[in-house]
């Protein structure tokens, strides 16, 4: 029987949203495919992951705890996640599209001799059997895909699926000995500069205010789009422009090479909306362009459109919320 | 020293593109372009080179065309020499590509590969990796900073929390992100000269590769389900009703 092997995401401890998105991935697959699915936690001091997850219908929760294994270095991970794939007997390995698995997962792949679909965004049926459908030309077209190897290696995209809810019952949870090989794998981990917020993050908030190259500094971008994403709870991001500028830090970047985000609600204020732009947020529910011009190519895609210059019309804004939120 | 780069064509990213009813896809008319990724591997080898003293070359798959992106892309900025694998590009997925850069580096042994982390058509992000996985060499993907000391390569990496910094002993696989970098221009001169640049041309029995079948396929196209344009809102009062009452957002 074919058996899914989901790679679980974490972080100091916790169970990343990221897992729960593959994990939902994975139950349409093992659906299609009347398969069984496991999951693989890899890092050091994860029992508490493993347990966390114990609970969402995966049959075995493997276990990979090791002091080498502390920080997500591709080549060693891979070969641990290779190892425990194989030891399981799993044909399909699945782990998210975030930057660890988009780095970690290939090798994976070349390991075990699999074809890989990269940042599928559903589970489909084809003329050939059992495909993934994910974007391509910066999501200008979606591509079918199947994959005709033994084997498959699949990363998700976390906005295009729900997180899977827990299903009751207890996972068996199996400790692995992992053999990492980080000596021979010549990487070394240095540094980590990780920014700092108390917002909630690009991937897990339900509205997002973006900033572009309009608000003209990094003073501009932080007076304009930190007050909104302060009135609504909201994450924040931005263009690629706004990041080459300097106004913010990188991983604040949306679109075909930043962050893929669907929200309830998408505030893009002083975005022209390059494809490259509407490539990480057009699948957002809903969308509003604050914008000094409206022939920009963002207008096409957003539900509504106010034409005003952000400096002026961003302050309105926040203090009109404001009065509604406290119900005057 | 020794750096072997990458030079991938892609069609240009604001070309419309246009499928067949059957989900296939018509590349007439397309523009092609050297992929923006690559134009930062190659800044990066010609900065390298420069601070090390070493040989660049510049690699191509597919058919002739790729030719001209090599000497355009590749030797008129200034990297030495070029070589150009030729294979029908459609026919490969990214294990048969990363399979055709082993064999090359197998022949040239580089020090440092530097890629373009992922190319703007298939999006798929895998070359670098497979590659780096194939040889048993470290990688270093999503690279904003990329210096050489001793026989290490020190990269900081772009990633989803913030920037890594990561040491990876050579030889090693580099791939390049945006910010990397600003890719130079081509001078007139260098555009002369890249005409006489030396350009080995390979196939795939050179490299001792079968044509084998690719493990990943494209079965259908389509366009992704279209977003029309909403409401120009007169004012701020009038956006807040419309995201209470017809959105129900806030
Ligand atoms: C390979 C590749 C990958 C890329 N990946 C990404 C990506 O992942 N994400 C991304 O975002 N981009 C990406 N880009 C870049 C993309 O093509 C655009 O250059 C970029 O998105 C433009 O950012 P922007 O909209 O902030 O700037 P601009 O296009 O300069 O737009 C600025 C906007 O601000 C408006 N404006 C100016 N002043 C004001 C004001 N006071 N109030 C209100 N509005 C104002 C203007 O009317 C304009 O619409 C990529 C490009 C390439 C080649």
């Amino acid at each position: 029987m074919s058996k899914i092997l989901v790679v679980a995401e974490h972080d100091d401890g916790n169970v990343k949203k990221a897992t729960l998105t593959t994990l939902n991935m994975a139950r349409q697959l093992a659906e299609k495919r009347g398969a069984s699915i496991d999951i693989a936690v890899v890092g050091s001091g994860v029992g508490g992951v493993a347990e966390a997850l114990a609970g969402y219908g995966a049959e075995t929760i493997h276990v990979a705890d090791h002091a080498d294994l502390a920080y997500p270095l591709a080549s060693s991970w891979a070969k641990v996640i290779a190892d425990i794939a194989s030891a399981a007997d799993a044909d399909v390995i699945a782990s998210s599209a975030s930057t660890t698995g988009k780095d970690i997962m290939p090798r994976v792949a070349a390991r075990l001799e699999a074809g890989m679909a990269s940042d599928v965004v559903g589970v489909v049926d084809t003329d050939d059997g059992v495909g993934f459908r994910r974007p391509m030309w910066a999501g200008a077209l979606l591509a079918d895909v199947v994959i005709d190897s033994d084997v498959w290696v699949v990363t998700a995209r976390g906005s295009a699926f729900d997180a899977a809810a827990a299903t009751g019952g207890e996972s068996a949870i199996d400790a692995f000995a992992a053999e990492p090989n980080l000596a021979a794998s010549r990487t070394r981990f240095i540094r980590f500069d990780g920014t700092q917020s108390d917002r909630p993050t690009l991937d897990e908030a339900d509205i997002v205010v973006a900033g572009g190259r309009g608000l003209k500094s990094a003073d501009g971008f932080n007076q304009v789009v930190e007050p909104l994403a302060d009135s609504l709870g909201a994450a924040i991001g931005a263009s690629r422009a706004a990041v080459d500028d300097g106004f913010c830090p990188n991983d604040y970047q949306i679109g075909q090479t930043g962050k893929v985000v669907a929200p309830q609600l998408y505030f893009a204020v002083a975005i022209s909306g390059a494809i490259q732009h509407l490539a990480g947020m057009k699948n957002s529910k809903v969308i509003v362009a604050i914008n000094t011009r409206d022939d920009e190519p963002i207008h096409k895609i957003a539900d509504y459109t106010l034409v005003g210059d952000a400096f002026s019309v961003i302050p309105e804004l926040c203090e009109k919320i404001a009065a509604v939120k406290s119900g005057s | 020293m020794k750096i072997l780069v990458t030079a991938k064509r892609v069609t240009d990213p604001n070309a419309s593109l246009v499928i067949n009813d059957d989900g296939s896809w018509i590349d007439d008319d397309v523009e092609y372009i050297l992929n923006p990724f690559c134009e930062n591997a190659i800044e990066c080898a010609l900065e390298l080179a420069e601070a090390h003293d070493a040989e660049t070359i510049a690699i191509g798959i597919g058919e002739e065309e790729i030719q001209r992106t090599i000497r355009q892309g590749a030797l008129a900025r200034g990297i030495d020499r070029g070589i150009h694998v030729d294979a029908e590009e459609e026919e490969l997925d990214s294990e048969m590509i990363a399979k055709i850069l082993k064999a090359v580096v197998e022949r040239e042994e580089p020090d440092v590969v530097v890629l373009g982390k992922q190319a703007v058509d298939g999006d798929s992000n895998q070359v670098s990796q497979l590659l780096a996985e194939m040889l048993g060499w470290p990688q270093a993907t999503f690279a904003s900073e990329v210096k050489i000391e001793g026989d290490e390569a020190i990269v900081t990496r772009e990633v989803d929390g913030g920037l890594e910094t990561i040491g990876v002993g050579l030889p090693a696989i580099i791939s390049a992100d945006l910010r990397l970098n600003d890719p130079r221009y081509a001078s007139l001169a260098g555009i002369m000269k890249a005409k006489k640049k030396p350009l080995e041309e390979l196939d795939l029995d050179d490299l001792e590769l079968d044509d084998e079948e690719p493990k990943v396929r494209v079965v259908k196209l389509h366009e992704p389900a279209g977003r029309s344009a909403g409401v120009v809102v007169a004012d701020v009062d009038e956006l807040i009703v419309k995201l209470t009452t017809e959105a129900r957002v806030l």
